[in-house]
């Protein structure tokens, strides 16, 4: 059989994809545990991982160039290869919410406000689900699968809101707070935007699988204009 | 630069008495000097009065699928043939500089020619089966040289059909002529019948620019599989084949002299992302004029 060759060489790709995704969310479950614990430690180890993730990143990036350069890569195998690129791309961007959430454990020290511990977990939770599902759908090639994963952003979108709502309230109630309840926002909206690319993963599946670029609607979406 | 002088003592090994091009590197790290197939040195290549390469050194790793490439008349066939002394065999020509082959200059006067070309086994263009069965094709070169027991051609046989990815295709028609074969398979079996004698090195001149896609894509396949056993030195025409089955890439151009030379080599993957010569960029990029 032809081009056993770069079979082989898309099979090793998506082998370092699903590795690189693997550090991504395990850096993101860290930063939230370090958050919540003040755990500096893990919190440095966190941000001094990301180098790791980049490194990965840029590995799998210079790969894939290779092969579109060298291999003619036509139909499926040029979309696999895009959707590589721009899914590379996608998780070494989570990667640095991770790392930014492990700079903010740091910059929060032992500051005593209030943490959202039990919504940012969640947020954490169903974030990397999500993301942990899209890329095994992003493997397997299951459009059906990606096209359920982006509802479960509602569930961020409400959490983040209510994440909003109550470091708000202790803005006005404790105004010397502001600094360390801008930061936790910060954190909030790193693992909103978790989920948010987790559904470009399934997007990206979609077009991988079928050859349709689309954007897949998720109800939030329909609310963004009301906050505008 | 090949003599060892007296001084060296007992350090003899081959490497010592070949030049190493200090360039070349596989993923980043220089290439072990045990590594190399062919060294060439300062090569030089004349048919008749006109100088037809110049200037010419370049490292051929072992184990690995090298390919010359070029615009057509800047002497990737004429270097071909420098690496098993084809180019004796056209009157006129004359050769100045070197050409090691593990270590061995193989231009130097006590050379075997027949045993360079057994080392160096050598696919054309078109394929060009013997008009023989496939059977003697194979066995033709091991009985030239010296094997007479009939089981150990057919193990020979069957061994070389088997590694050109040929032999459940025509295991059942060994006493078939070899010219009744498609082009493809006349291609792959020219491939066993080079692999019989049991080369190092297996030299292609365009050996699919005859054949459809498919069976080009084939016998790019066959070239993966053959090179952890053989170094292979490909010329084609076909940049994207080049790039598709190569590790290493020589660009050659024409020097304004209008002998030929080397413009750049390195990892296929580098000339093909990130050239560092801007010919070879031109070259590569389709922008050449
Ligand atoms: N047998 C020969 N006698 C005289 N000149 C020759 C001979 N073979 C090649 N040449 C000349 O040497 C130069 C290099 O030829 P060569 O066949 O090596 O080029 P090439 O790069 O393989 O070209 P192509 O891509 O067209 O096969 C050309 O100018 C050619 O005319
Ligand atoms: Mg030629």
């Amino acid at each position: 059989m032809p081009r056993q060759t770069l079979d082989r060489e898309f099979q090793h790709l998506q082998e370092e994809i699903l590795l690189l995704g693997s550090m991504v969310e395990q850096a993101i479950l860290d930063s939230v545990s370090g958050l919540k614990q003040h755990d500096l430690a893990i919190a440095r180890r966190v941000y001094k991982g990301d180098a790791a993730i980049n490194e990965k990143r840029f590995a799998i990036e210079n790969a894939i160039l290779v092969l579109i350069a060298t291999q003619q890569p036509m139909a499926h195998d040029l979309r696999f290869l895009a959707a590589m690129l721009e899914v590379d791309t996608e998780l070494e961007r989570i990667g640095d919410y991770a790392k930014g959430i492990g700079k903010i454990t740091i910059l929060l020290g032992e500051s005593n406000i209030n943490i959202p511990v039990r919504e940012l977990d969640r947020m954490a939770e169903v974030g990397v689900g999500m993301l942990h599902k899209a890329l095994s759908a992003f493997i397997n090639e299951d459009s059906d699968l990606a096209r359920t994963i982006p509802a479960e952003d509602d569930e961020v979108d409400d959490l983040y809101n209510r994440i909003y709502h109550l470091l708000v309230a202790s803005m006005i109630s404790n105004p010397a707070l502001i600094d360390h309840a801008n930061y936790l926002l910060w954190v909030a909206h790193n693992l909103e935007r978790t989920a948010d690319r987790a559904t470009n993963l399934c997007e990206r599946t979609v077009f991988l699988a079928t050859g349709e670029l689309m954007e897949i609607e998720t109800s939030s979406e329909d609310d963004e204009l009301d906050e505008i | 630069m090949q003599t060892i002088s007296s001084t060296a003592g007992e350090v003899t090994s081959r490497e010592l008495r070949q030049p190493q091009s200090p360039l070349v590197t596989i993923k980043g790290e220089p290439l072990p000097l045990t590594s190399s197939k062919f060294v060439l040195s300062d090569l030089a290549f004349y048919y008749g009065k006109v100088q037809a390469l110049a200037g010419i050194s370049i490292t051929i790793p072992a184990n690995h699928i090298t390919a010359i490439i070029g615009p057509s008349g800047c002497g990737k066939s004429t270097l071909l043939r420098t690496l098993n002394r084809m180019n004796d065999l056209i009157p006129k020509t004359r050769i100045e500089g070197q050409v090691f082959l593990d270590g061995d200059d193989i231009y130097s006067p006590n050379v075997d020619v027949v045993d360079v070309r057994r080392r160096v086994g050598m696919v054309f263009q078109r394929p060009n089966p013997f008009p023989m069965s496939i059977y003697d094709n194979v066995s033709y070169g091991p009985r030239l040289y010296g094997v007479t027991k009939r089981a150990d051609l057919d193990q020979i046989v069957e061994f070389s059909l088997q590694q050109a990815a040929l032999w459940d295709e025509v295991k059942d028609k060994l006493t078939q002529s070899g010219m009744a074969l498609s082009g493809g398979q006349q291609q792959r079996l020219c491939i066993a019948r080079a692999l019989a004698v049991e080369p190092d090195a297996i030299l292609m001149d365009e050996p699919a620019s005859a054949l459809d896609p498919i069976a080009t894509l084939k016998i790019e396949e066959l070239m993966q599989t053959l090179k952890s056993s053989y170094t292979i030195v490909i010329v084609t025409h076909n940049m994207q084949q080049a790039a598709r089955v190569s590790e290493f890439t020589a660009f050659m151009m024409i020097d304004q002299n209008r002998a030929g030379t080397l413009v750049e080599f390195g990892e296929t993957a580098q000339i093909f992302t990130r050239p560092k010569n801007r010919q070879t960029e031109d070259y590569v990029t389709g922008r050449f004029g």
